[in-house]
């Protein structure tokens, strides 16, 4: 009797599998090969093709000129997207406002500047002096304090930045919005309850919130006016895609050019990447779960410590 | 009971009189009259779509009143007088008054992005400009007193229902209120966690917290509440001692409503 439950259980024992192996993921590693042929592919095809001119995209890649036009591209995109965060989110504050005056004037603005195509609005501040030779700051109906030339105000610069934030702080405001929205009402209702007033709740509670659903579509918006700072080439500003104009309309490198200016992009685009990660994580605290990946590792580690 | 509280300290914790609520053109609450003495344990008990949640929003002007008037230790939130009139005051002055008015919610509505402590703190520190240390250590206090003493550091996904709601109480009462406010505040959880949530209350009760408390909860009513307030339609259909509305009720309504919920 007891051997053969001794045996029994010697043989249960055996029954249970020494480990839990998750499935083979067959699909991605032939998903895998093949993009990795492609790649092979079209890198060869590249390279194997003299026209590509690749000693002349090693000469320009660092090249002093295209540096410049690098940096200035930043500065743009830095400068019009911290303008177009700020005027975002006073835009989407007012739209929630119960203010129907700011209701309005923000509901306007966001339509305007959303319907008018930028290179548009490019153009006609470029050509502001033909509208308003001058500018000047004065006392409603009173003496005039200052007077300037329009084109010593409106520089290419100006035009650039102005354009450019006028035209993304509008995305930028339905970008807050959303995440504002986002929040649940009971939050507010708790801050209101403990006798938050409404800035403070605002500051405090609902945009660390807000931020969650904002981070994503605001990165992706950058990566945008990065991309968008090129159409100021049109008002001749020299950021990096003119700067490689100016260049290739002399010594007829057009493709190595575009390709150097391509490569640039791509990095500020991976940067942007990177940098959005990092952000994310500072804004899900709070937020419970752990990736599949991480979770998978840390409970076979937990197990076999028990054992 | 009223009578006593108002001989012995002149005021009454709430005074409602004549208070009408509408939204739009549903009339939500209508002529509430109710008095709350200092202490007292008031619950409020009735159909779902009777106006409980929004006779206690009214309290502390989370919503407008459209007729009457409502006094917390005999001031007004979110209005002040003049002569026949009660003008609303800015929101600034409305959020000054209503921070000695606690109000714990079904849903907990913790701050979801703050830890437990922090959740305390916030308003004390930034309301109450009260030194981060001073409210960090009556912070840690209360969690102790709602048995989370250990949970201090935990986010609000990382607690149970119940946990969730005991910081919520912890974070009212860290505004040191004169007056707490419950609307349902064990309906959200599954039923072995109301009774951790339930002996918090019993807890404020019994150290003469005044409170007003929208529940189901029968035999908690029973045991703690002084007055039980039932509502209908939104109206006060019956008030009285607890043991009298519970167990005699006058009103053929309060009757089928008890059969129904016990
Ligand atoms: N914000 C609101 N807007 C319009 N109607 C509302 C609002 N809040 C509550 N009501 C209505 O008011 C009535 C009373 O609701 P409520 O006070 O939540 O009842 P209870 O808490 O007793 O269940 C219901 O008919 C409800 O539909
Ligand atoms: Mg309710």
């Amino acid at each position: 009797m007891t051997v053969i439950s001794d045996a029994m259980t010697a043989r249960d024992k055996n029954d249970i599998p020494s480990r839990i192996v998750p499935r083979s993921k067959y699909g991605t590693w032939i998903a895998g090969a093949l993009v990795v042929l492609f790649v092979f592919l079209a890198l060869r095809s590249a390279f194997a093709n003299d026209n590509f001119a690749w000693p002349a995209f090693g000469r320009y890649l660092f090249s002093e000129s295209i540096l410049l036009g690098l940096v200035r591209t930043i500065e743009l995109a830095l400068i019009a997207m911290a303008l177009s965060i700020l005027a975002g989110m006073a835009l989407a504050m007012m739209r929630q406002s119960s203010n129907r005056v700011l209701n309005a004037v923000a509901g306007t603005y966001i339509w305007l500047f959303r319907a008018v195509p930028l290179l548009v609005l490019l153009l006609l501040l470029y050509n502001l002096a033909a509208l308003y030779p001058e500018i000047s700051l004065s006392v409603p109906f009173g003496p005039i304090l200052f007077t300037m030339e329009t084109n010593t105000v409106i520089t290419v610069a100006g035009a650039a930045i102005i354009g450019l934030a006028l035209h993304e702080s509008a995305y930028c405001a339905e970008i807050f919005r959303a995440g504002l929205v986002s929040v649940d009402h009971g939050q507010r209702e708790a801050a209101e309850a403990l006798g938050m007033s409404s800035w403070l709740m605002t500051r405090r509670i609902v945009l660390p919130q807000a931020m969650r659903a904002i981070v994503p579509p605001l990165t992706n918006q950058f990566v945008s006016v990065v991309k968008t700072t090129s159409i100021v080439s049109v008002i001749s500003m020299p950021e990096l895609l003119y700067s490689a104009q100016i260049i290739y309309a002399r010594t007829y490198e057009t493709i190595p050019l575009l390709l150097v200016v391509t490569f640039w992009y791509l990095v500020l685009t991976a940067v942007l990447t990177v940098a959005q990660h990092y952000v994310e994580k500072r804004f899900n605290r709070g937020r419970a779960g752990l990736s599949d990946y991480t979770a998978r590792k840390l409970s076979r580690l937990t197990l076999e410590a028990g054992k | 009971m009223i009578d006593l509280a108002e001989k012995s300290t002149g005021v009454a914790a709430v005074e409602i009189r004549g208070v009408h609520k509408l939204y739009g053109s549903l009339h939500v609450l209508h002529e509430m009259d109710l008095v709350v003495a200092p202490g007292e344990v008031v619950c409020l008990i009735g159909p779902s779509g009777s106006g409980k949640s929004t006779l206690l929003r009214c309290i502390n002007n989370l919503e407008k009143i459209q007729a009457g008037v409502i006094k917390v230790f005999g001031e007004l939130i979110g209005y002040r007088r003049a002569g026949e009139r009660l003008i609303e005051t800015t929101k600034r002055e409305t959020c000054r008054a209503r921070q000695h008015v606690g109000m714990v919610f079904q849903q907990f509505n913790l701050f979801s992005h703050l830890t437990a402590l922090q959740n305390l703190i916030e308003a004390p520190t930034r309301v109450q400009r009260l030194p981060r240390e001073k409210a960090t250590e009556y912070a840690k206090e209360l969690l102790g007193k709602v048995g989370l003493a250990d949970k201090h550091a935990s986010y609000p996904a990382q607690l149970s229902g119940g946990q969730q709601q005991r910081v919520a109480i912890a974070r009212a009462l860290c505004m040191r209120p004169k007056l707490m406010l419950f609307d349902e505040p064990t309906s959200a959880l599954d039923p072995e966690l109301v009774g951790e949530v339930l002996d918090v209350l019993r807890d404020l009760a019994n150290n003469e917290m005044t409170m007003m408390v929208v529940t189901h909860e029968i035999g908690f009513a029973r045991q703690v509440a002084d007055t039980v307030v039932f509502m209908d339609e939104g109206r006060i259909v019956e008030q009285g001692p607890a043991a009298q509305v519970l167990d005699s009720p006058r009103h053929e309504r309060t009757k089928r409503f008890l059969e129904r919920v016990s």
